[in-house]
């Protein structure tokens, strides 16, 4: 059996080194920086969390609160790489289908009770149980445990699914097909365990501040809905002796320009930048508006099924409709949050995947100009016969302002007639989901940092193939990617041919484009999924 | 009257039973479900939601299961998108908080726009009724959605009195800005009403009659001409008061009360088709009522009415 412990070096430095010291008052252990003396981290989020039950948990706001709460078997540290989390070692057969986690024997549950193999072999189950129908039951399926997706349908028991306790602290996961990344999944918030007792207790009210029970760094003290929810300090928490924020209040403002000026105000610690306000914000204050990559991307899909129109199943007429577009203009006049251009469909900040040198990134937009405009020729389009189609987005104020600004691209520069549509939220996924659209707004944000998130998108029999492209090259190399030890070339290949082939326009990869409070230490803003956990930020003193 | 009461609430329960069909259609016939998501779900895991709420039921079905369990369980269903709660939860948790600053905000807008009415038209084209007037329309065209932002900007960001949002059990800190900021457009209207109500009461034979006798102003005023003219008032403040309750989505979005506005909304972008319906139950319930009341009052206001 092949030992693979990949724990990154920043990991057992920052676990050693913490170890070893208790914190001294006032002061952190590491960096030195008088600590202030009220601990608390207050945020804005959007929106009410959907909910704070791993299993059930299916927006960004409730996995972040449930990434405080629960603590998964691997963690993520500040630059996105794995660290021991509840489980201290991980090994993997030589066939890499079986997986032994080794679980730490000090972890505790916040009644006290310990942290089993057990409490992860329930919580999966939970996870693909069709009494349950978990929204994230997919993603146990990705993961590809062993029967997973049989249980889903119906076709087999739970207790079927190929997860197992060896002992307490041993879990075992068998796997249908050898799956490198799969470590990197156990940080996703569906596979943090469940305590059984309390849920068969409870039921779904387990959630509850009153009822809940985890074994995270923190735990639910509060909830009042379309207000706040507060969680504070888990005192049985394995690591609380190096917990330093003691209190995190998830504040909800749907309004981002309310929340902007309750910032400013010093209500909060942490909010998003509305579009276009990155600059001036930033000269105004240069220590709290921080830009940095995201694992997202923003992109303009073609539906080439037999229900798109006829014109855009040219591939010279969706290059020339890409190479139009003047990336620069999008990220720095129209959202100016230091976004970068897309000319790939995975952003570059993906691990592990080095971006092509696609053709069209190494033009000069004059260039790419002249270039479209004769693919258009080519393809029979010109003044006498205008190319006419209609591009749709979900209704708001950024998508908009980024649709206007490509309509007018490719007015100017092609000639084209662009006709701009907007829909409310679920009848534009309805509408695109059914390939009722022409060309149609796309953003995928990455639920692993692997690029197969990403171009999996575009294999042929993927649900989320909106623009059903269809090439079986495309299909074959992001099959093998799957169990390759190195996919790397494999993607590279994958984004040479989708850059060919113009399936999708990518306009930019997202920022992260927030104002932090200075005072606010250790926001991992190399972590491009943005897995952060509060156990790792500090107050610093003012 | 009180059978004429007990006559409307009877004919009340056909006409909410009509809401709740027509608004349970329209729900099922927008585009999207409640489970429709970006990461659209394998048609396995759908198919199993589905099943546990019911939605795989035909409509007819579902409709008439909704009403069963309202009238024999008093349950207004589960809320799709937020696990732990149901639809009792949400509108036991939201509309307390909207009733508070709602009520408020109707107490705040009548007291001041009756008051301002009055001294205009006693006054009238003397410099109270320029400024009651002038306030008047500026009130008015101060819709809450442009009194958010004013408030939030001179009382939290410049002048830091006033905490930004929030509700914190309602506290009287977090209670000034939405109630002003709902109350403000109403009161404009209520002064503007009272006022030439008031202008034309006083122009009339009876008062002028009071006068005549040597009845001095105030009692005119208090005891003879207040109200009549307070009569087209009430006639507007019963919707105010469905509207305060009702209208504050704005208010409850922006200064993040936790309303009931929020849930509403929300609820129909996320197409939650039970909390939808259940808050527009609720507020169609509340309307039938207030109707009633505003009814009521005006015989009390009129003697010339009587049920």
């Amino acid at each position: 059996m092949q030992k693979l412990v990949r724990t990154s070096l920043a990991g057992l430095l920052s676990s050693t080194i913490i170890a070893g010291a208790a914190i001294a008052a006032g002061t952190h252990p590491q960096t030195g920086e008088a600590l202030a003396d009220d601990q608390t981290f207050i945020y804005r989020i959007l929106d009410e969390h959907s909910s704070v039950d791993p299993q059930v948990v299916e927006d960004v706001s409730g996995a972040e609160i449930v990434r405080d709460l629960f603590e998964g078997l691997m963690n993520q540290d500040e630059e996105g790489n794995l660290v021991p989390g509840a489980a201290t070692e991980y090994t993997v057969n030589d066939t890499k289908d079986v997986y032994t986690f080794k679980l730490r024997g000090d972890a505790k549950w916040s009644n006290g009770d310990p942290v089993t193999a057990g409490d992860f072999v329930f919580a999966w189950k939970r996870a693909v149980d069709p009494e349950l129908s978990s929204p994230y039951a997919w993603f146990m399926e990705l993961m590809s445990i062993e029967n997973a997706a049989d249980i889903i349908a119906g076709d087999k028991s739970v207790d079927e699914l190929g997860v197992k306790a060896i002992d307490d602290q041993t879990l075992e996961v068998r796997l249908s097909a050898p799956l490198p990344y799969f470590p990197q999944m156990t940080t996703h918030s569906t596979t943090f365990p469940a305590p059984q007792k309390v849920i068969e207790e409870f039921g779904d009210a387990w959630t509850k501040p009153e009822n809940i029970v985890s074994n995270g760094a923190y735990v639910l003290t509060e909830h009042l809905p379309q207000e706040r929810s507060v969680r504070e300090r888990n005192e049985m928490y394995w690591d609380n002796d190096n917990t330093i924020i003691d209190k995190v209040v998830a504040l909800v403002i749907n309004d981002e320009n309310v929340a902007l000026t309750r910032y400013l105000a010093g209500e909060l610690d942490r909010t998003e930048i509305p579009a276009g306000q990155y600059p001036r914000l930033k000269e105004e204050h240069p220590e709290e508006a921080i830009s940095f990559p995201r694992l997202c991307n923003y992109y303009y899909t073609f539906n080439v099924s037999d229900s798109g129109p006829e014109a855009f199943k040219d591939p010279n007429v969706r290059q020339a409709l890409s190479l139009a577009v003047d990336r620069a203009i999008i990220t720095e006049k129209v959202l100016a949050g230091g976004q970068p251009e897309a000319y790939t469909f995975a952003p570059e900040a993906t691990a592990n995947f080095t971006v092509p040198a696609v053709e069209m990134a190494s033009m000069s937009q004059a260039e790419r100009d002249e270039l479209a405009k004769e693919l258009l020729a080519e393809a029979g389009y010109g003044p006498d016969n205008p190319l006419s189609f209609q591009m749709v987005y979900n209704t708001a104020e950024n998508h908009k302002k980024v649709a206007v600004a490509l309509s007018q691209m490719w007015k100017q520069k092609l000639g084209v007639n662009a006709e701009l549509a907007n829909m409310e939220w679920k009848v534009f996924l309805e509408e695109r989901g059914n390939q009722n659209f022409e060309l149609a707004r796309g953003a995928w944000c990455g639920d692993y940092n692997e690029a197969s998130t990403f171009l999996d998108l575009l294999q042929s029999d993927s649900g989320y193939n909106d623009g059903k492209y269809n090439n079986a090259r495309v299909d074959e190399l992001l099959t093998e990617a799957k169990t390759s030890d190195d996919p790397a070339p494999l993607y590279t290949e994958v984004e040479r041919i989708i850059a060919q082939e113009t399936p999708v326009i990518p306009i930019y990869h997202y920022a992260g484009v927030y104002m932090m409070d200075s005072d606010v230490g250790n926001w991992p803003v190399n972590n491009v999924e943005q897995n952060w956990y509060s156990k790792n930020l500090y107050k610093i003193a003012e | 009257m009180l059978a004429y009461s007990l006559r409307r609430l009877l004919v009340a329960i056909p006409t909410i039973l009509l809401l709740i069909v027509a608004c349970f259609f329209l729900m099922h016939f927008a585009p999207g479900g409640p489970f429709t998501s970006e990461r659209p779900l394998p048609p396995q895991v759908l198919a199993n939601i589905e099943a546990r709420y019911g939605l795989d039921q035909p409509l007819w079905k579902q409709l008439w299961d909704y009403l069963y369990n309202i009238v024999v369980h008093f349950d207004f269903g589960p809320s799709f998108k937020f696990k732990d709660r149901d639809v009792n939860d949400i509108i036991a948790q939201g509309f307390p908080i909207s009733l508070t600053y709602g009520t408020l905000s109707f107490l705040l807008a009548t007291s001041v726009g009756v008051s301002l009415g009055i001294a205009a038209a006693i006054k009238h084209n003397s410099w109270i009724d320029y400024f009651a007037v002038g306030l008047g329309i500026a009130a008015q065209a101060l819709p809450n959605f442009i009194m958010g932002p004013i408030l939030i900007l001179t009382f939290t960001l410049w002048l830091g009195w006033l905490p930004g949002g929030g509700w914190n059990g309602g506290q009287w800190q977090y209670l000034i800005m939405p109630v002003i900021a709902l109350a403000t457009s109403y009161m404009g209207s209520i002064a503007r009403i009272t006022r030439s109500s008031m202008l034309e009461v006083l122009n009339s034979n009876f008062i002028r009659t009071a006068r005549a006798k040597g009845l001095p102003t105030r009692t005119v005023i208090w005891r003879h001409a207040l109200k009549p003219t307070l009569l087209p008032v009430v006639s507007y403040l019963g919707p105010v008061f469905v509207y305060v309750l009702t209208g504050s989505v704005f208010v409850d979005i922006y200064f993040s009360t936790g309303g009931l506005g929020q849930a509403y909304v929300g609820s129909a972008l996320s197409r939650d088709y039970a909390v939808l319906l259940g808050v527009t139950i609720l507020y169609g319930a509340l309307t039938v009522v207030v109707n009633l009341l505003t009814d009521l009052a005006y015989a009390w206001f009129d003697p010339k009415i009587r049920y």
